[in-house]
């Protein structure tokens, strides 16, 4: 009974006023920032990360205020999937397939408690599996070394540049542009900078935050101001809520099993949450067959990416706790966080900072449960956060960007960059190139580097090393399928259009 | 080090709010994030230095990160020469970096170094069923192969917990340095991870930093760095009676603009020794895992010198700098 006992321990930390009042906050900016088109739970929890260190938190509160804005934009992403047929984040897209056809048959609050049901199952399963699953993990950690984090960093990088375009030679040009990014700064293996151009600012390399911040917040300012910030308006009508039973029951194997699939794709580094949403809806669709209506609007269409979806990010936090590597975007983001408090998430967390793990999943409990008894009667209000005029929404997101960017170094230099990095971002997006995996480049990179560069130092510069495990074998087994797969199925895995009506 | 860490994060938190309106008060340089082991520095003696009735008004602690220091030191050289008010965290990673030739061209005589007050020893670590059992075998397996033994901690390549093995193996008469292994880890706790996992023979760090581990039974400390055992772990030889005659502490002091008049440092010098003195920084460095290690003055900077010339003349070897 350790688990119990520890899980005790985790709400005696995250359980008092001051956290369940943070967690409450951070829930309902989150479920804002996810209902924003465009504003994802990456950049909900980048943007917001200064914000805790301009309150002066201290570990554990900062961890339920992000953990609860992580998990309150997975949840809120759906809302402008299903009503104005936007995603309000990448893994919310799949939603928007059966969701949006929902809310034009006049079942916008169906579709929309269905689917807060829905992420409550598949965000609450995830949390229980990382809680009985990661400490096992943890003790598998002992057995990677450079070699075996090599082959992992690899994977990630195959993953989710395989997933996050249709065309791998620009996920691969993303990934390249981050890995040169990373290479700034001095050399871990020699002592000597690299790229630096004698600049002192440079010397510590670039802050992923600050490209973060850039690549997403700063580049969407961007596309608000050419758009003349248009303003958004909702298409469908929100007539009355009531929690449709009927719909819940008879989906809820759905639900579980979309959310053990979900989970699965979260625990892989780098797949993350959109291929958690991507793979529960097509096997729930291929189970169901051409008679299911997937796509028409049914119930089923709305549960299964949902709760694939939310066990994702359940699931992306297992990696990112026992082996410091990420498994999706936003879990990135928060391992950025863990290491600004001076947390090395790793093999040895578990052991070495129980207090901040089970805290964590403490907090990840208490988070769902307030996000399920939010989300359901208040869809109303969340609505009306989508008719906030751009004109008021673009000043606020470039504000937060700049204060938050400046508090973090002091520095007007991270300033030009993140704007630098802005300009990067909305020239990516115009050409169709995916920035995750230059974020991820910039992550992961550097680690990448090292990691072979240890493998070397340690094998006499023997290339072989790099395959001397079996865990080593079978990760670059799965790198290469994971790289090589979506070519062919590439008819497959074709991301949905957008409806024009 | 880590557990430290937050600690001081949350303290230095209370500490910001409360130093706020203190326009003429002194002012500690932290050159790194809220939350290092230099803002510990700066938030724990200037909190003392008001406790204990030497400074009037809190010491104003300023964050100043970049460069691994090197911002910081450039602030003080170029636009802070004469301020009398301002005092500078440091650490042996100061030192490093200066010997090192990190802080693009600035060299240690352009301020002075006021004194240490307390250090987190060096130590030299292997996992439990490792055979190696103290420093005279491991010097003597590096000597028949020096491939045999390959280190790993927490700083980069040339950093100083690289540069501890290479002083014992120096004292040891082993001069071909460049052939001995070492990997640079993100951290004392990655390092260990990677000594019990097998990756690595022996693991090289802080006290600090292996103080969990050593609880937990995983790992055995072969030599800890110090002049004499330290408290509380005084089953631990030292490197000294081990025959190896090298201290490698990772000292936590400060230094203030060259510029000031022998008045104000000797006063500075004076401010440091009575917060050495104090039972509140006593209690600081028991709760942090630091080791009495109190220099101030003249004779800790003959030290640093000493410190900078020894790290210099590795390094060339090494090829970390021409």
């Amino acid at each position: 009974m350790d688990i119990l006992s520890n899980l005790a321990m985790g709400f005696g930390i995250a359980l008092s006023p001051f956290t369940l009042m943070l967690a409450v906050a951070g829930c309902f900016l989150g479920t804002i920032i996810g209902a924003l088109p465009g504003l994802g739970p990456s950049n909900g929890v980048a943007i917001l990360i200064p914000l805790t260190f301009t309150m002066g938190l201290d570990a554990t509160s900062a961890l339920v205020l992000m953990t609860a804005v992580y998990y309150g934009a997975m949840y809120g992403g759906r809302i402008s999937s299903i009503l104005l047929n936007i995603p309000g984040d990448e893994p919310a897209l799949m939603t928007t397939l059966d969701g949006y056809p929902m809310a034009k048959e006049g079942r916008a609050g169906d579709a929309l408690v269905l689917s807060g049901v829905a992420s409550f199952v598949g965000a609450f399963l995830a949390t229980i599996g990382l809680m009985l699953l990661a400490p096992m993990l943890a003790r598998v950690a002992f057995y990677f070394g450079p070699a075996e984090y090599f082959a992992l960093y690899l994977l990630a990088f195959c993953t989710l540049g395989g997933m996050a375009s249709n065309n791998q030679a620009k996920a691969a040009l993303a990934s390249c542009i981050g890995l040169a990014i990373a290479m700034i700064g001095v050399d871990n293996n020699s002592g000597m900078p690299r790229l630096t151009y004698g600049n002192m600012h440079l010397m510590d390399g670039v802050d992923f935050l600050v490209a973060i911040v850039g690549l997403f917040a700063i580049a969407e300012v961007f596309f608000f101001i050419e758009s003349h910030g248009k303003g958004s308006s909702i298409g469908v009508k929100l007539d009355k809520v009531g929690i449709p039973w009927k719909d819940i029951m008879a989906t809820k194997w759905t639900m579980l099993r979309a959310s053990g699939v979900g989970f699965v794709a979260g625990i892989l580094p780098g797949a993350g949450a959109s291929l958690g949403s991507f793979l529960a809806y097509m096997s729930e669709k291929s189970l169901a067959g051409d008679k299911g209506g997937f796509g028409t609007g049914v119930p089923k269409g709305v549960a299964a990416p949902e709760a694939g979806n939310n066990a994702a990010a359940g699931g992306a936090l297992v990696p990112m706790l026992t082996l410091g590597v990420p498994g999706s975007g936003t879990t990135a983001v928060l391992l950025a966080l863990l290491m600004t408090l001076n947390i090395t998430p790793g093999p040895t967390l578990f052991t070495d900072r129980p207090e901040v793990v089970w805290g964590l999943i403490a907090s990840l409990l208490i988070a769902n449960i307030v996000l399920l008894l939010m989300n359901v009667p208040m869809v109303k209000i969340f609505v009306k956060i989508l008719m906030v005029p751009a004109w008021v929404l673009l000043p606020g997101v470039t504000m937060i960007s700049f204060v938050g960017i400046y508090s973090l170094s002091g520095s007007y230099f991270d300033l030009l960059l993140m704007v630098g990095f802005g300009v990067l971002g909305y020239v990516l997006r115009k050409l169709d190139v995916p920035t995750v995996p230059v974020i991820l480049g910039i992550l992961l990179g550097g680690n990448m580097e090292n990691a072979l560069r240890r493998a070397m130092v340690l094998s006499d510069g023997d290339a072989l090393f790099l395959w001397s495990s079996p865990i080593a074998i079978g990760l670059w087994i799965f790198a290469i399928a994971g790289f090589v797969a979506p070519m062919f199925m590439r008819g497959l895995l074709r991301k949905p259009q957008r409806i024009t009506d | 080090m880590k557990f430290r860490l937050i600690k001081a994060l949350v303290a230095g938190a209370v500490l910001t709010a409360g130093a706020g309106g203190a326009a003429t008060a002194a002012e500690c340089i932290a050159p790194a994030n809220p939350g290092g082991g230099w803002d510990f520095t700066c938030r724990q003696i200037g909190k003392i230095m008001h406790d204990i009735g030497v400074v009037d008004k809190p010491v104003q602690v300023t964050n100043m990160a970049g460069a691994g220091g090197g911002l910081a030191f450039n602030h003080v050289v170029t636009e802070q020469n004469e301020n009398e008010d301002l005092i500078v965290a440091a650490s042996s990673a100061t030192t490093t970096r200066l010997a090192q030739n990190a802080y693009a061209g600035m060299t240690a005589d352009q301020v002075r170094f006021v004194g240490a007050i307390g250090a987190d020893p060096g130590v030299i670590v292997v996992g439990k069923d490792s055979e190696i059992d103290d420093l005279d075998k491991m010097v003597e397996m590096i000597k028949a192969d020096p491939s045999s033994v390959a280190f790993a901690g927490g700083s980069a390549v040339g950093g100083f917990d690289h540069m501890k093995p290479l002083m014992i193996l120096k004292e040891a008469g082993f001069t071909d340095i460049k052939k001995i292994k070492y990997i640079g880890v993100d951290g004392g706790a990655d390092a260990i991870t990677q000594t019990v996992g097998g990756f690595t023979q022996a693991m090289t760090g802080d006290m600090s930093e292996v103080v969990g581990f050593l609880k937990s039974g995983d790992v055995r400390v072969i030599a800890v760095l110090t002049d004499e055992r330290v408290p509380g772990f005084d089953d631990i030889p030292t490197a000294k009676e081990q025959g190896y005659d090298v201290v490698a502490v990772n000292w936590r002091g400060l230094y203030v603009p060259k510029g000031i008049s022998d008045e104000a440092f000797n006063n500075w010098a004076d401010k440091l020794q009575q917060v050495a003195d104090s039972e509140e920084w006593k209690t600081a460095m028991e709760a942090n895992g630091l080791a009495p290690f109190t220099k101030v003055g003249g004779d800790f900077q003959s030290y640093v010198d000493g410190l900078i010339e020894d790290i210099n003349g590795m390094s060339k070897e090494l090829g970390v700098i021409q």
